[in-house]
């Protein structure tokens, strides 16, 4: 270990005294959204959904939970927090990058591939 | 004659070589580029995925119907619990992984020993039950019946319980049989026969007056559609073209065919990175044992196969995600 390790999460609103704490810290936390996630999931509450941008609210609420998850995966497993600002960049926005822009060119090809099937181009059985 | 330039002026600075100026070694670096494009190539199946699935959007298998079996609860109705069980055991290894990392730099061979092992347990849990949900997947549950432009009909109680074919079909004589290499073309073959024709299901269903069909488009509510007893009859009578059973790269009976083909290949990839991060697991942990990196005072390498282990579930948790959850 070339450099010290940062013992704190949430921007140091939380504190652990070693790393091991640190460690089954992030555990509750990627716990406890994953228990989020399976019972949003499994109950579908009505009121989540209404459709922002296009997607259900539900299914914004759940991307962003597995965001925040691959954050302190990669930060506090991967130990990303303790690198360098040069490498930490380099992996983090490339990937970020490419992935949506991949993401946002894919996925309005296909929106527009529906449209093409749902006004009537192709024949339905129903 | 000494041509070869040896000051470049830049010596002494960060990048003027001989140092690592992102404070970390190569093997550790180059660790970190291959996770990037093994994350490319993973968003790129998901994105494809996701492709198939907005153009499909309002007649895309509902994950909670697909998925809804436990080991040893048979005949259960649970969505996403098992799925739920596995993320979490592959939290876990993740976590014995990062202590074992931790103990690793405090250099504990003990306690590196211990963590690894139950890291590589952990692993092992996890390619197990991802075989046996692809089993339950494979095998299907209900049968349903393709139409001809490849939708599917799918038969339902009073209620709104599924009814299997299987339940209310009514056996005849048949005299298809399957296509062999010995008893038909030799350099041809087909594979198993569905267990059932459709006339066989057009015949049970017109017998069982409380069964109804519901299609694979969803509703405004985000339900597939029931049709009435009269179309139902009407719609398997005129489309009906094949009973499928189980799911398998052609057929699935519980929505589109593509949604298995993504399904069997990104979890099949995923699981295959598993089996390869175990492997790497297991190597390590003997060279754990041996005192490899005891003698090197540097568990760096447990921190490199670390990396690979914590990526595998990051991969995990966008795959749990997008075909569990949205």
């Amino acid at each position: 270990m070339a450099h010290a390790q940062k013992l704190e999460i949430f921007r140091g609103a939380l504190k652990f005294k070693s790393n091991t704490d640190k460690i089954w810290g992030v555990l509750i936390l990627l716990s406890v959204i994953t228990a989020i996630e399976v019972v949003l999931g499994i109950y579908k509450p009505s009121i989540l959904m209404g459709h922002i941008a296009g997607m259900k609210v539900l299914n914004w609420i759940f991307i962003i939970l597995t965001i925040v998850k691959a954050y302190y995966i990669t930060w506090d497993f991967m130990h990303m927090r303790d690198e360098k600002a040069g490498l930490r960049n380099a992996v983090v926005w490339t990937a970020v990058f490419l992935i949506s822009y991949l993401a946002f060119i894919l996925l309005t090809e296909g929106g527009y591939i529906e449209s093409v099937y749902s006004s009537g181009y192709i024949t339905h059985d129903f | 004659m000494n041509t070869t330039v040896v000051n470049t002026g830049t010596e002494g600075k960060t990048w003027g070589g001989g140092k690592d100026p992102l404070h970390a070694s190569y093997g550790k670096m180059m660790m970190w580029f291959f996770i990037v494009s093994d994350a490319l190539t993973f968003s790129a199946f998901l994105v494809a995925y996701g492709f198939s699935r907005f153009k499909f959007i309002d007649s895309w298998p509902i994950a909670d119907e697909v998925f809804t079996h436990v080991p040893f609860m048979h005949g259960q109705d649970l969505p996403m619990i098992y799925v739920a069980i596995m993320t979490f055991i592959l939290i876990m290894s993740s976590v014995t992984m990062v202590l074992a990392v931790d103990a690793g730099h405090h250099l504990n061979k003990q306690k590196v020993t211990i963590y690894m092992f139950l890291t590589i347990i952990g692993g092992m849990i996890f390619v197990g039950s991802q075989a046996w949900e692809w089993k339950t997947f494979i095998t299907g549950e209900y049968g349903a019946v393709q139409t001809r432009s490849g939708n599917l009909l799918q038969f339902v109680d009073a209620e709104g319980h599924r009814v299997a074919i299987s339940d209310f079909a009514i056996a005849d004589h048949t005299d298809r049989a399957q296509h062999e290499r010995k008893n038909g073309l030799w350099f041809t073959s087909e594979g198993s026969l569905p267990p059932f024709s459709v006339n066989e299901v057009v015949k049970g269903f017109e017998a069982n007056e409380n069964i109804l069909i519901r299609t694979e488009v969803l509703n405004e509510k985000g339900q597939k559609t029931l049709l009435s007893r009269a179309e139902s009859i009407k719609q398997l009578k005129s489309n009906g073209q094949l009973v499928v059973q189980g799911a398998n790269l052609e057929v699935n009976e519980y929505g589109k065919p593509i949604f298995a083909d993504f399904f069997f290949f990104i979890t099949g990839f995923h699981g295959f990175h598993v089996l390869s991060g175990i492997i790497l697991n297991i190597i390590i942990f003997f060279n754990v044992i041996v005192g490899t990196y005891e003698r090197r005072k540097s568990y760096e390498m447990v921190e490199k196969v670390g990396l690979y282990w914590h990526f595998v579930d990051l991969v995990w948790v966008f795959v749990f995600t997008f075909f569990y959850l949205v």
